[in-house]
């Protein structure tokens, strides 16, 4: 009868791991774009400190902040990565589970840059050039018509003739977000299309910037639900096409990519600190802080994130593309003082 | 010679027309294989050229002086003032080692302190400061180590990085190229053999040559053993109940409809209901091997059940009768003579159902395991219970590893394609050399 024995162990062995354990190892989920980052400290926390090396999953900013507000206690994770700021929806989810003493830390800036193929043209954008090339419709003589531009020199005569092919993110990226506002929008504002459409729709701003950020769906601008290495391969197979990418991503793998200028700017750690460069995005990440002190290493690892050591302009962070915030010293004094965000 | 009109030696028009009908089948099937084994060369080539470099790796040997004013104040070697001196205190260490190391050789260079540290891994400082930490004595000494050489550099001697793309490149130069080239001549680089990649954690986007597979095939042997200790008894008890003791009725039937459907369910659906039930509702810990091994548990289950139910009708009825004819009880008869008879074809089984579940993704992105662990999972921890420390997967970590930006880690995801591929391999070698050895014929 061994093998009832068996059986009847592994189901005790079973029921007894069943009940819940104590963690020592501190939890992270969220944003694709922060990941590296994260991991980044999270190896140099682990090698100098006392402390596991913490867990750092991805899975996107939306998924790791519905996991940070499933509520307080050892089997939820202590800290969230986001590309964007924590939603006023999202707090009052986590309200609702008891997730009611959350810590706003920014980590600095991220920029979105525009890249080709290295052999193929350069470019020098506008966001009005986006815009005219991805708008789904465009207004023409006071009417809106579909956009049906194929070629970069019907959008701007200095361009090359190259027919338009757009890698851009998907809608569950976070950087989708910022591309529609900070260039589709913009473009659309800075063209004078904006005032156009509100002549055509009486008025209605709202609705004029849903009709300015909808994209075309013809088969010019390609969304890409992975990663950034999918957007990459997609332009190594297809020379005239032009990607979104973050700029970390293109400063590892700028001999194959060259980026384009934005309303006249290189994308430089440097131009985005100052403000020069448009298209940036604040990082974040989110602390619980009622699991200080009882998960081991949470405070801990976040003042090491945020140190000059991690996130300086000469730390790692910035080495591997991270716009170091100008306002770092603040952001240490919120971790240090544990400052929660007004609920 | 010629046969009479009614001879079947006579070759007649419809015979011909048959005869063409299985020289074209014949040529189908060939057409068929050779395009099968056409793909799989492609697949072989393509991941083994890329991919069997990951096995090798670009070793710097520099002289490292190991003071004792920057590493150990205290001059006791008390271990926590020792650790107060970070890995970056370390690394200014190591690039005057490499300075020094140059200098010996009579190797000379136009470029800054700063570049030249570039050529060693960043990983390289952790390595040394876990030697000294863990050997107080060799402080105040010199020490020579073998260091991990920077991955651009690295790249450099398998051919992924050329002086060409190195110029266009934010993270190396060609002149870091030409110096490691010169270290190469002097002795002081070497590329060899790296078992590292099999047994160190993984490593962050900065240090792809420091990435390793360990903390990845220990949670995919974790989870097998959890699958093979729960499936195969709870498979093989239902299958021998199901097969010779249930009566055949209505239930039954709808049982082993219900099998077979489940052996055909996409297996995310498998990571959808272990996230509710073991994670949210009994509260296991998350990204955990018991948790990842339950869940495959569920999915090879219905495998399993089949084959050995497949084997244990194979067995014939004779045997069943025979043991009954001379008094055997019906449990003797089943668990004297009709199992060990079915035991090869339902290990087979199992080593298949288990090579089915070592290569399985999807339910595991859904429970946490596609994540960045550094710390090797202990099999059992008194926090954590059974199982219970995070860990990684072998295809997980494949998936992770191509989604990283550094091209480093094309070369390392296509090593672990590699591994996973040999560990199936022989895992299906082990199940054909069973059914051959063990396999009876009535």
């Amino acid at each position: 009868m061994s093998l009832m024995k068996t059986t009847a162990t592994t189901l005790a062995l079973t029921l007894v791991s069943t009940a819940a354990f104590a963690r020592d190892n501190v939890q992270v989920a969220g944003s694709s774009t922060v990941l590296p980052y994260a991991a980044i400290v999270a190896e140099a926390f682990g090698e100098n400190f006392e402390f596991p090396t913490p867990v750092v999953e991805s899975g996107g900013s939306s998924a790791g902040l519905k996991r940070f507000c499933e509520g307080v206690g050892e089997n939820t994770i202590d800290i969230a990565n986001a590309s964007r700021k924590i939603k006023s929806k999202e707090v009052k989810a986590c309200a609702e589970a008891g997730v009611t003493n959350i810590i706003e830390v920014r980590i600095g800036y991220d920029g979105i840059v525009f890249a080709s193929d290295i052999n193929g043209n350069s470019f020098e954008f506008t966001p009005a050039d986006w815009y005219l090339a991805l708008a789904a419709e465009t207004p023409k003589d006071g009417a809106m018509v579909a956009n049906t531009t194929a070629s970069w020199s019907a959008v701007n005569p200095a361009f090359p003739d190259q027919p338009i092919q757009a890698f851009i993110p998907g809608t569950k990226h976070g950087t989708r977000e910022v591309f529609e506002e900070k260039v589709i929008l913009a473009g659309c504002e800075e063209s004078g299309a904006m005032a156009q459409i509100m002549e055509i729709n009486g008025g209605d701003e709202d609705a004029a910037e849903g009709t300015c950020m909808a994209i075309r769906t013809d088969g010019r601008s390609v969304d890409i639900d992975g990663d950034y290495t999918e957007t990459l391969a997609r332009i190594q197979a297809d020379a005239n096409g032009i990607g979104v990418f973050g700029l970390a991503f293109y400063e590892n793998n700028t001999d194959k990519l060259q980026v384009a200028t934005m309303s006249g700017v290189q994308p430089t750690t440097d131009s985005i600190a100052a403000g020069d460069y448009p298209v940036s995005r604040p990082l974040y990440f989110y602390i619980k802080a009622d699991h200080i002190g009882v998960v081991p290493g949470v405070k801990e690892f976040a003042e090491f994130f945020v140190s000059d050591d991690m996130a300086g302009p000469d730390g790692p962070l910035a080495e591997y593309g991270l716009v170091s915030d100008p306002a770092l010293a603040e952001v240490q004094e919120t971790v240090t003082n544990e400052v929660v965000m007004n609920k | 010679m010629s046969y009479p009109s009614n001879s079947l030696l006579r070759v007649d028009d419809r015979i011909r027309k048959r005869n063409a009908a299985e020289t074209r089948f014949k040529a189908y099937g060939i057409t068929a294989i050779v395009i099968a084994v056409l793909a799989l060369a492609v697949l072989l080539t393509s991941v083994l050229g890329s991919g069997l470099s990951a096995f090798r790796q670009t070793y710097l040997t520099v002289n490292v002086q190991l003071p004792e004013a920057k590493l150990d104040k205290s001059g006791v070697r008390d271990p926590a003032v020792m650790r107060k001196v970070t890995t970056i205190g370390y690394a200014s260490l190591l690039r005057d080692g490499l300075l020094d190391t140059m200098q010996d050789a009579g190797i000379t260079t136009q470029m800054s302190k700063k570049d030249v540290a570039k050529l060693i891994s960043k990983e390289a400082p952790a390595t040394v400061r876990n030697h000294v930490l863990a050997n107080p004595e060799v402080i105040g000494t010199t020490m020579t180590f073998d260091l991990l050489a920077q991955g651009r550099i690295d790249g450099f001697f398998k051919g992924r990085v050329t002086l060409e793309s190195a110029a266009l490149d934010g993270n190396t130069s060609p002149e870091a190229l030409m110096l490691a080239q010169e270290l190469k001549e002097a002795g002081l680089l070497e590329t060899r053999l790296n078992w590292d990649f099999l047994i160190a954690p993984d490593a962050s986007d900065q240090r792809p040559e420091a990435a390793g597979l360990g903390v990845a095939i220990l949670g995919s042997l974790y989870m097998m053993l959890v699958v093979l200790v729960l499936a195969l008894p709870i498979g093989v008890a239902s299958s021998i109940y199901l097969e010779e003791f249930a009566p055949k009725n209505r239930w039954t039937d709808l049982i082993e409809v219900n099998i077979s459907n489940l052996a055909a369910v996409p297996s995310i659906v498998y990571g959808i209901l272990g996230l509710a039930i073991f994670i949210n509702f009994m509260e296991l810990n998350q990204s955990s091997p018991l948790v990842g091994g339950l869940v495959l548990t569920l999915m090879t289950l219905p495998t399993i059940i089949i084959s050995t139910r497949a084997s244990l009708k194979s067995v014939p009825p004779s045997i069943r009768d025979a043991a009954l004819g001379v008094g055997a009880s019906k449990m003797q008869a089943v668990f004297h003579h009709v199992l060990p008879l079915a035991a090869p074809g339902i290990l087979t089984g199992t080593i298949i159902g288990l090579a089915q579940a070592l290569g399985e993704t999807a339910p595991l992105l859904l429970i946490g395991m596609v994540a960045f662990v550094r710390e090797y999972p202990a099999a059992f921890s008194p926090d954590a219970g059974l199982f219970g420390e995070a860990s990684t997967a072998l295809p997980v970590q494949i998936y992770n590893w191509t989604q990283r930006a550094d091209p480093g880690f094309v070369e390392r995801a296509s090593g672990a394609i590699i591994t996973l591929l040999v560990f199936l391999f022989i895992m299906n070698i082990i199940a054909i050399m069973l059914r051959r050895k063990f396999e009876r014929r009535w």
